[in-house]
């Protein structure tokens, strides 16, 4: 299936301003582990396995009279990975609530594996990890007992232990979050996308308060997930060094004369 | 079923740790009730005549007053994105909220009412007709809020928007309370109110957690 393991941006009305960017888009690299991937590719596509792919097609985002974007069309298959990037308040954040089911397109529908979210998200729910730009992170309580708890609403197993390790927290694990600075806070809810597996990433400015050891962390946490067929939709205005992602400049599909 | 005890004892453990969000509530409910014979005077007929009613109002105030609790802060953190997006319908995850919130409120005053009620002169043996009655009557008290504080969220000041949204909802629970009372002082007639306040909680556990799901998914769109 060619084709299958790339990210592609198709602006789904000629004339709109991304037309131009489908030219532009890096090539995305084969990769190793690139077996995984077509193994699972192999399966009926209505299954909601690992190689199911995300397919939005010709999305609109709607903010009270604001029309954020529109004719905005993605497609992510195992192994890919999207940088979204814009100016503040151009719309990275709504196209992640957007793809966590958590906002409603205006037009244009979401797919996963085929099927339309839409008309039954809970599957498509139990295979995403959304990261917010806030933290969900309770003062009162301890780094574990935050992650126990958020693993333990998911299905699957728990590896808490492990995220703590792979954020570099295992010295305030037991400590009260209030006690946290800012971007120990925000490796600890990057921990949660260890802490229990899903395949598909959104993460909202994912980098946010990380220091340079944090975002080496978060490069590596992103290419093993994505060695392991995972994907990874990240919003940001800071260059990450993720490699051969596919870009997506929001401001492409804003409406003219609006933002 | 895991996460919805797993929100129980979280939201539990959160309201033991915070300290204050108990004995908030309590404290509110006392003082709110030992206000009164300084008010209308410490006469024991008049305060007998009114004290089931005075603790019913109390309770309600009180528990109007910490339903900000209930979904603010997990709106606040973003925690509520994650609630929407795990497996466990929002309805449940709402009982479970509703659950934890009761147990730290509902129960609690509850538990303290016989001590409140000596204060304005019930008699001992109207006491049970109290505590039963606010044991069957503050589910709903919690129930109801829960609709109020998830259509405010996001509002200015959402502890007074819900509580004027939801003062008036209280009113069955209210007069079939202390109604309850004083029907039990004219001698066993508590039994029919006592029946409506069971009923009245009964509708609410059913409808409740979906009127106040729908409000939290359109705050969080």
């Amino acid at each position: 299936m060619p084709g299958s393991r790339f990210c592609v941006v198709i602006p789904a009305k000629p004339g709109i301003q991304g037309e131009k960017r489908s030219g532009g888009l890096p090539d995305p690299r084969p990769r190793e582990g690139d077996e995984v991937g077509r193994a699972n590719l192999i399966g009926s596509s209505r299954d909601f396995d690992l190689s199911s792919e995300l397919v939005g097609e010709d999305l609109a985002c709607r903010r009270g009279e604001r029309l954020v974007f529109r004719g905005l069309s993605l497609r992510l298959a195992a192994g890919a990975a999207l940088v979204v990037t814009g100016a503040n308040g151009s719309g990275k954040s709504s196209l992640l609530r957007l793809l966590a089911t958590l906002l409603r397109p205006e037009t244009g529908r979401l797919l996963w594996g085929g099927s339309a979210i839409a008309a039954d998200p809970a599957p498509y729910r139990a295979v995403i990890h959304y990261l917010g730009h806030l933290d969900a992170i309770k003062p009162a309580l301890t780094p574990r007992e935050t992650l126990e708890f958020w693993a333990g609403q998911r299905v699957g197993r728990a590896a808490v232990g492990d995220a703590l390790t792979a954020l570099g927290l295992d010295r305030v694990a037991d400590w009260p979050c209030r006690w946290l600075s800012a971007g120990q806070r925000r490796r600890l809810a990057l921990a949660r996308l260890v802490a229990s597996p899903a395949p598909v990433w959104l993460l909202d400015e994912p980098a946010a308060a990380l220091d340079s050891d944090g975002e080496g962390r978060l490069v590596t946490l992103i290419s093993a997930h994505r060695a392991a067929g995972g994907r990874v939709v990240a919003a940001t205005h800071q260059p990450l060094a993720i490699e051969a992602a596919g870009t997506l400049a929001i401001g492409d599909y804003t409406p003219a004369g609006v933002g | 079923m895991a996460g919805f005890f797993a929100l129980v004892r979280r939201d539990l453990c959160l309201a033991w740790r915070q300290g204050g969000e108990i004995g908030l509530a309590v404290g509110f409910f006392v003082l709110a009730v030992v206000l009164f014979p300084f008010g209308v005077g410490p006469e024991p007929e008049l305060l007998r005549r009114v004290s089931a009613g005075i603790i019913w109002v109390a309770a309600l105030l009180a528990a109007v007053s910490s339903l900000d609790r209930l979904f603010a802060a997990d709106h606040a953190d973003g925690g509520l994105d994650l609630i929407a997006l795990s497996p466990l319908p929002l309805e449940v995850a709402v009982l479970a909220k509703c659950l934890a919130h009761w147990l730290t409120t509902g129960l609690a005053l509850t538990i303290v009412s016989p001590a409140l009620a000596v204060i304005v002169d019930m008699a001992s043996a109207d006491m049970p007709v109290l505590v039963l009655g606010l044991l069957l009557g503050t589910p709903a008290l919690t129930l109801i809020g829960a609709i109020g504080a998830a259509l405010t969220l996001g509002a200015r000041r959402p502890g007074v928007l819900s509580a004027l949204l939801v003062l008036p909802l209280y009113l069955p629970p209210l007069i079939f309370g202390a109604g309850a009372v004083e029907a039990g002082m004219g001698g066993g007639g508590a039994r029919a109110h006592l029946l409506l306040l069971g009923a009245f909680s009964l509708g609410a556990l059913v409808l409740a957690p979906i009127a106040a799901a729908a409000a939290l998914r359109d705050a969080l769109e």
